[in-house]
């Protein structure tokens, strides 16, 4: 018999995004420690269903850390305080027998509550769409060395590539600001030469979208890398201010 | 025209001019001090400097620093109100409230920007405007050959103890704006990475300090021990 766990779960719940929210306290008994926390609130659900009551919603897919699909502000840390994991990732292992759980969706006014813990980040997409992207077409993988890439630069853009848009970077920042988010998907093509033709048109593009969408301010405190589970540095961000403000001159330039 | 107008109103841009406005305010800090520590040299070391501030280019320098340091002041200000309302209403809080690795003066930054505006403001009118001899004509402090009495001024000025620990209160928060602000504007200007962000803290904390320290020996030295009394 698995070890487990009683914890108390103080959760969101909101009936759509019209409704008022609030925090609703249910009893998880019998929680094996061994279970992921999504698989937690499984079990929870499933109570749930046999007392006939409406279940905790929440977003959920691959399950394995790598989709970006599951959220969750658990006590008061997007992904919860294990470091560079997803909430899939993260396990009951990590809690006491009866600690309280605040499960809280990750805030933003740009990411408006769907239900419960599910938000509506397709403001994310929106941001992509702005410039997220190469017009031209690059073909398949290339042979090797075919096209020179620095070390460095191959290597910053492929960190910055691991940004799975998760959205905890937006949750984590008291000014729910998406920078670390936009940074690394900006940086992960302005770093390569297939993507330099489109930088100036991406940059401006993507920086408009995100103030549009409503997003924050950074004001570099860093929370953001803190929580990421993908371990995206903040040196995107420094990037992205730098191409904003050679961009910016660039087109003016051309507009004057 | 249209990009100069979206820079001035996008969050990075915005972002760009409080950090660069900040930059120019700090070196002004750092020169202001030097001018200050003359204090310490002598009375006449002092009223020499005031002397020359007032009357290179025939007078105008005051003037044209003035204006630039109220421009400088006002676009910092305007900006960072402009963000920070934003940042504000960009989400409802949470229940349960931590930060990971937040700083408390990150934290603090709108704070004591707000109290050092307050404190510039009574600055200005405790030693530029001297609220307190206005419309008096005081003649107290006039020496021969058109020389100004700065030195005593301060001296005189900084005998009220509730006046010394203002300013001793003020230039800690000063001190605390700066070592966010310092640090914060390389990566808003996009100088700062993975390998330069901790030198750019370290010097930070050490420029800070010497702000703080710097102005605060005046207040502790001429007020509170009364060095000149």
């Amino acid at each position: 018999m698995a070890e487990t766990i009683n914890v108390t779960l103080k959760v969101w719940k909101q009936e759509s995004t019209e409704h008022k929210g609030k925090i609703e306290t249910i009893q998880a008994d019998n929680i094996p420690t061994s279970a992921s926390f999504l698989e937690m609130l499984d079990i929870v659900n499933e109570e749930l269903i046999a007392e006939g009551k409406d279940v905790i919603h929440f977003d959920h897919d691959c399950r394995e850390g790598i989709c970006g699909a599951c959220s969750l502000n658990i006590n008061g840390v997007a992904h919860g305080v294990e470091q560079a994991v997803t909430t899939c990732q993260l396990h009951m292992r990590s809690f006491s027998n009866g600690d309280t759980i605040w499960i809280e969706p990750f805030r933003a006014n740009a990411f408006p509550v769907l239900k419960d813990l599910m938000v509506d980040r397709s403001a994310m997409d929106r941001v992509i769409q702005a410039g997220g992207f190469v017009d031209i077409r690059t073909g398949s993988a290339v042979d090797a060395n075919s096209l020179p890439i620095e070390k460095e630069l191959a290597d910053a853009a492929f960190a910055a590539a691991a940004c799975i848009g998760c959205g905890a970077c937006v949750a984590a920042c008291k000014n729910a600001s998406a920078m670390l988010f936009v940074s690394a998907k900006a940086a992960h093509l302005n770093n390569l030469p297939q993507g330099q033709a489109e930088k100036k048109k991406r940059v401006l593009g993507m920086v408009a979208q995100m103030d549009a969408e409503g997003f924050g301010n950074c004001t570099n405190q860093y929370e953001c890398e803190a929580v990421c589970p993908k371990e995206i540095s903040v040196d995107n961000i420094a990037k992205l201010n730098r191409d904003y403000l050679s961009s910016s001159i660039k087109e003016g330039v051309k507009t004057i | 025209m249209s990009t100069c107008f979206n820079f001035f109103t996008s969050s990075i841009g915005r972002k760009i001019v409080v950090a660069v406005t900040g930059l120019l305010l700090f070196l002004f800090c750092l020169v202001h001090l030097g001018g200050n520590m003359l204090i310490f040299v002598g009375q006449e070391a002092f009223n020499d400097y005031a002397y020359k501030l007032h009357h290179m280019l025939h007078g105008a320098l005051i003037w044209i620093a003035r204006v630039g340091l109220l421009g400088l002041a006002a676009a910092h200000v305007l900006a960072t109100v402009s963000l920070v309302i934003q940042n504000k209403t960009a989400r409802e809080p949470y229940h349960f409230q931590k930060t990971v690795r937040a700083t408390l003066t990150s934290k603090l930054m709108p704070l004591s920007g707000l109290m050092v505006l307050f404190f510039i403001i009574f600055h200005i009118l405790h030693f530029t405007v001297r609220l307190d001899a206005l419309g008096t004509n005081d003649p107290s402090y006039q020496l021969d050959g058109g020389y100004f009495d700065a030195w005593q001024m301060v001296v005189d000025g900084f005998a009220n103890h509730w006046v010394s620990i203002i300013y001793l209160i003020s230039v800690f928060l000063l001190g605390l704006h700066l070592k966010h602000g310092f640090a914060s504007l390389f990566q808003t200007l996009g100088l700062s990475s993975n390998k330069t962000r901790k030198h750019f803290e370290v010097a930070s904390i050490l420029l800070s300090l010497l702000i703080f320290v710097g102005f605060a020996s005046i207040p502790v030295l001429v007020g509170f021990v009364g060095l000149y009394r």
